[in-house]
């Protein structure tokens, strides 16, 4: 059965958009920290939805962020609309990115979002299929 | 304990926006211009030090809960920066001081003690 007591938000989040970049991830903390939820879960929450939310800005044709929060646990789905991942692990390798140039003089592509959403996660998954979609399904125990 | 506003007012800082948040505590001080790893490394009430001028820097900050923004060597700062800094309220200062020369005078001020 449906757990009656979660609560979902969604944010959509526009490719090329760096003016309004980081305000879902914002968003998000601010609701979980009215929530009154621990300044360490809130931290990781907050890295984890930050480095997709700029993933989705910097590599994809656009995306959503969906926030489920359970009583005992948070559980982010993000998914864009391609062009996909060619080799995940290569991609799950710390420091490796293939941001452009003009994206790195801005302070990002250093090649530290998967894994950095990955360290902050108690579960992680990350599917892909080239030209179609990118998908991660994040669980952080609110424990 | 020691106040960004104290800390501004000691090293004659340039207080360029989100001012409305100068009593915000200091404790500790964190360097860098990548900013995932600044992401996943500073930690609340530290101060930011960086070149990094673009208006991603604010979220950076928002979400690190960092106590201010310090731009060094008089980096020029985006106007969009400038707005949204003050939209969320994270002071940003600018000194002529490069990073290094900026955490001695800090660990100066405070007497080691942040």
């Amino acid at each position: 059965m449906e757990d009656v007591r979660k609560i979902k938000v969604k944010y959509m989040v526009e490719k090329d958009d760096f003016m309004r970049a980081g305000q879902a991830s914002s968003n998000i903390k601010k609701i979980l920290k009215k929530l009154g939820l621990d300044s360490q879960i809130l931290r990781r929450v907050a890295i984890a939805t930050y480095e997709a939310e700029m993933n989705i800005i910097i590599h994809s044709e656009g995306g959503f962020i969906e926030l489920e929060i359970h009583p005992d646990k948070i559980r982010i789905n993000v998914e864009d609309n391609g062009p996909g991942i060619k080799d995940i692990d290569l991609a799950m390798k710390a420091g490796y990115s293939t941001a452009p140039n003009k994206i790195r003089e801005l302070g990002f592509g250093a090649g530290m979002g998967l894994p950095n959403i990955k360290r902050c996660c108690d579960e992680f998954n990350i599917k892909s299929s080239l030209g179609e979609y990118t998908r991660l399904e994040l669980l952080i125990y609110n424990k | 304990m020691l106040t960004v506003e104290e800390l501004s007012n000691k090293l004659s800082l340039e207080k360029i926006s989100g001012l409305e948040n100068m009593d915000n505590v200091i404790s500790g001080v964190y360097i860098g211009d990548l900013l995932s790893w600044v992401m996943a490394n500073i930690k609340p009430g530290n101060i930011w030090i960086t070149i990094q001028t673009n208006i991603n820097v604010v979220a950076v900050a928002v979400l690190g809960e960092a106590a201010c923004i310090i731009i060094a060597e008089d980096a020029e700062i985006d106007e969009s920066t400038i707005m949204k800094s003050n939209e969320e309220g994270i002071p940003i200062l600018r000194s002529s001081l490069s990073a290094y020369e900026l955490a001695i005078e800090i660990n100066k001020v405070s007497n080691g003690s942040i």
